[in-house]
C-alpha cells in the first residue's frame, strides 16, 4: 500500500518522538530524575510504529516491560508519559504505574507489563470482547523473544486459534530475553514456527524497515478483520542498549553493538523516502526539530512536576482495612 | 571473620555448598548470563549480582541458564530435587512466581506428604522481596503469607548478613522445599560473617535486641526499621524488645511467647498488606496463647490493602515506615 506524504510524515514523527524520548529518558536516568530502572525501546522504533500504523484508537495493544515505543506508536501523550516515568502527579497512571505500567485506555493502550508473557492472555481476552461485540477491531499481543518461551504466550497462541479471534501477535525478537541470547533461549531458533505450529499464519519480518512491518501488519489485519483468528509476526530488530539503562553489557562485545548500532530504522526510513523523492530532507528535518522541542518540554515539566498526593495511596482500591 | 554484605554472604553459602556437595546445581534466568551472545558468560550473575563468580568456578552443567520460563524452572527443579539432585531456583523477583506457582504449592510442596513420605524434595526456591526500589507493583512484592500458608514450604527470611548465609547451609542441607526470600534492599548491608560454614536451625527466632516494655516481631527486611524505631524510643524511655523470627515456616512461636510475656505489648511490623499477614497471623497467636500476658492491644503495622505504588513518595508511605512503627509502638504504650 502506497503512503500518503501526510501518512509518512506521521510514521517518522512517531519513530523520531520514540527516538527522542528514549535518549531523553537515558539521560534523565543518569541525572536521578527516574526513579527504579528503565527499559528502553532504541533500534525497535519500526516495529511498534509498523505495527500500530493502521491501527485506531479503538483497535488494543498490549505491551512489555519495554514499552515506552508501544505507548508512543499507539498515540499516548508524551508529556503524560514523562510524568508517569518520573513518578508524578498527572501522569497517565497517576504516577502509580511507571515504567513498566504505563496505559493509556483511551488510546487503546492496556499497559506495558513487568511480567514476560503477561501481555498475550489479556491481549487473547481483548480480541475475544471484539469478536464477541463484532466490532471489527484487532488486539496486538507485542512480546520479545524471551516470552516467546513462557507458557503463557503457549496458552495464549492456542486459545486464540481455538476461539478463532483477531489477535495479533507481534514477537519482537531483537535478539536478547533481558542478558541471555535468544540463539540460546529459543529451542528450534524460530517463534514464527510456533506460531505456526498452533496454525495460524506467521511471518518473520525484517524489523529495521518501517515499510517491511507495516505491509507484513496490513496482512496481519486483513486476516483478522476478515474473521480468520489470530496471525502472528516475528519481527527482527536489533536492541541498541542493554536489558535496561546502565546494563554494562560485558556479554556482547563491542563489534556487535556496533553492528547492530549500525540497524538503524530512522536512516534507513530517511534514505527510502527521500530516494523515492516522496518527503524532502528538510520536511523530516523539520518534524525532528519539533519533536526534540517537544520531548524537551515534556521533560522539564516533569521534573519541574509535583509528586502525587499521599491521598491518592488509598484510592482506587475497592475497600481500604 | 570478615565483613561481608548480604549479598556475598548468600553467594559465600552456595558456593561453599556447592564445592562440598556435587548435588547441588542451580537454574533460573541469567543465573550466569550471556549464554549465546557475542561477549563473555557468567559475566551476570543473576540480576542483583548474587552468583557472582559461581559459572565461573561451577561451569554451565551447575550453574544453568534457563530460558524465561518460570513453570518450566520450578517445575524442573522439583523434579530434579525428586530424583536425587538438590536444585537452587531462582525466580528473581517473587513477583513472578505467579507464573509457576502451581509448580510450587501443588507439585514440589506436596509429594512428601502426597507420596506417603516416600519422596525427598530438597529444593530451594531463591526470590528477592520488597519495596523500596521504585519498580512498581509487579517487582517490589513480598508474597511470604502466601507461601507461609502452603503447608510443605519452609519460608526463610534472612534479614542480615549472618543469618542469610547460616539460613542458606541449613536449606541446602534439609530435605524439604524451602522458599528463600532475600531483601533485595539489604544486599549492600554488611556485617561480620564467619568464612567457615555453619548452620541456623529454621524455627529459632532471634531476639535482635532486648527489651522490657514492649517487644517488636518484624519480618525480612522490616527487621532493622524495627531496630532503628527501638533506638530512637530508648531515649524516651521505652524499652523495646526486637524479635526477628528469621522463618515464617516453622515459626518459632516460645520465643514471641516468651517475649510478649516479659513486655506486655506487642506490635508487628509486616511489609505485605494487612489482611492474612505475617502480622495478623503471628497476632492470632499470641491472642489465642499469650493472651493473660498482653497489657495492650496488639498493633501491625504494615502496608495498605493495594499493590505496591510506583511514584517514590506513595511508595515511601506504602511501607511501614518509622514514623508509622514509632506511632503504634507510642500508642500500645500509651494504652490505659
Amino acid at each position: 500500500m502506497q503512503l500518503s506524504r501526510e501518512e509518512l510524515k506521521k510514521a517518522y514523527r512517531r519513530m523520531f518522538t520514540i527516538r527522542a524520548f528514549e535518549e531523553r529518558v537515558e539521560k534523565e536516568f543518569a541525572a536521578g530524575n527516574i526513579p527504579g530502572f528503565a527499559h528502553v525501546y532504541l533500534g525497535q522504533e519500526a516495529s511498534g510504529v509498523g505495527v500500530c500504523h493502521d491501527l485506531t484508537d479503538e483497535d488494543l495493544i498490549g505491551s512489555t516491560h519495554r514499552g515506552h515505543g508501544h505507548c508512543i506508536a499507539k498515540g499516548c501523550d508524551v508529556k503524560g508519559m514523562m510524568l508517569e516515568i518520573m513518578g508524578k502527579a498527572g501522569g497517565l497512571c497517576g504516577g502509580k504505574g511507571g515504567s513498566m505500567h504505563i496505559a493509556d485506555l483511551s488510546k487503546g493502550m492496556l499497559g506495558a507489563n513487568a511480567i514476560v508473557g503477561g501481555a498475550p492472555p489479556i491481549a487473547v481476552g481483548a480480541a475475544l470482547t471484539q469478536k464477541y461485540k463484532k466490532t471489527g477491531r484487532v488486539s496486538v499481543a507485542f512480546s520479545g523473544d524471551g516470552a516467546s518461551n513462557q507458557g503463557t504466550v503457549f496458552e495464549a497462541m492456542n486459545m486464540a486459534v481455538v476461539l478463532k479471534v483477531p489477535a495479533i501477535f507481534a514477537f519482537e525478537n531483537n535478539g536478547y530475553g533481558e542478558h541471555t541470547a535468544a540463539s540460546y533461549s529459543v529451542g528450534g531458533g524460530s517463534i514464527a514456527d510456533r506460531a505456526r505450529s498452533f496454525g495460524m499464519p506467521a511471518e518473520v519480518v525484517d524489523g529495521v524497515d518501517f515499510f517491511a512491518v507495516h505491509e507484513a501488519m496490513g496482512r496481519a489485519l486483513e486476516h483478522c478483520r476478515a474473521g480468520n483468528g489470530p496471525y502472528a509476526l516475528e519481527i527482527r530488530c536489533f536492541r541498541f542498549l542493554g536489558h535496561f539503562v546502565g546494563d554494562p553489557q560485558a556479554y556482547r562485545t563491542a563489534d556487535e553493538l556496533k553492528e547492530a548500532r549500525a540497524q538503524d530504522p530512522l536512516p534507513l526510513f530517511r534514505k527510502k523516502v527521500t530516494e523515492a523523492k516522496l518527503l524532502e530532507g528538510s520536511e523530516l528535518d523539520e518534524i525532528e526539530k519539533e519533536i526534540l522541542a517537544e520531548v524537551d518540554g515534556a521533560a522539564q515539566a516533569a521534573i519541574a512536576a509535583m509528586p502525587p498526593d499521599l491521598s491518592t495511596l488509598e484510592t482506587d482500591v475497592y475497600v481500604r482495612y | 571473620m570478615t565483613k561481608k554484605s548480604y549479598r556475598t554472604a548468600v553467594n559465600d553459602a552456595l558456593r561453599s555448598e556447592m564445592r562440598r556437595n556435587p548435588d547441588i546445581i542451580i537454574l533460573g534466568e541469567d543465573v550466569a548470563g550471556g549464554q549465546g551472545a557475542s561477549g563473555e558468560v557468567g559475566v551476570v550473575g543473576s540480576v542483583f549480582g548474587v552468583l557472582g563468580g559461581l559459572y565461573k568456578e561451577f561451569g554451565p552443567t551447575r550453574v544453568i541458564d534457563t530460558p524465561i520460563s518460570e513453570s518450566a524452572i520450578v517445575g524442573a527443579a522439583a523434579g530434579a530435587a525428586l530424583t536425587g539432585l538438590r536444585p537452587v531456583a531462582e525466580i528473581m523477583f517473587v513477583d513472578f512466581v505467579g507464573v509457576c506457582f502451581d509448580q510450587i504449592y501443588n507439585q514440589a510442596a506436596k509429594f512428601r506428604y502426597m507420596f506417603g513420605g516416600k519422596a525427598k524434595t530438597p529444593m530451594i526456591i531463591r526470590a528477592t522481596i520488597g519495596a523500596g526500589f521504585r519498580a512498581g507493583a509487579q517487582h517490589s512484592q513480598s508474597m511470604h503469607p502466601l507461601f507461609t500458608m502452603v503447608p510443605g514450604l519452609k519460608v526463610v527470611m534472612p534479614s542480615n548478613a549472618y543469618d542469610a548465609k547460616g539460613l542458606m547451609i541449613e536449606a541446602l542441607r534439609g530435605d524439604d522445599p524451602v522458599i528463600y526470600l532475600e531483601a533485595k534492599t539489604l544486599y549492600d548491608t554488611e556485617m561480620e560473617v564467619p568464612d567457615e560454614a555453619y548452620r541456623i536451625p529454621f524455627g529459632e527466632a532471634n531476639v535482635v535486641r532486648e527489651g522490657k516494655d514492649i517487644t517488636l516481631v518484624a519480618f525480612g527486611p522490616m527487621v532493622p526499621r524495627a531496630l532503628a524505631v527501638a533506638e530512637a524510643v530508648a531515649k524516651d524511655g521505652i524499652s523495646a524488645e526486637v524479635v526477628d523470627p528469621r522463618t515464617t515456616s516453622p515459626l518459632d512461636e516460645d520465643t514471641i511467647l516468651e517475649s510478649v510475656e516479659k513486655t506486655g505489648r506487642l506490635v508487628l511490623v509486616d511489609e505485605s498488606p494487612p489482611r492474612c499477614s505475617l502480622a495478623s497471623d503471628v497476632a492470632a497467636i499470641v491472642a489465642d496463647k499469650g493472651f493473660k500476658s498482653l497489657k495492650a492491644p496488639i498493633k501491625a503495622v504494615t502496608c495498605p490493602h493495594t499493590p505496591v505504588p510506583f511514584a517514590p513518595v506513595l511508595e515511601d508511605e506504602y511501607m511501614p515506615n518509622p514514623r508509622r512503627i514509632e506511632a503504634a509502638v507510642r500508642a500500645v504504650m500509651k494504652f490505659g
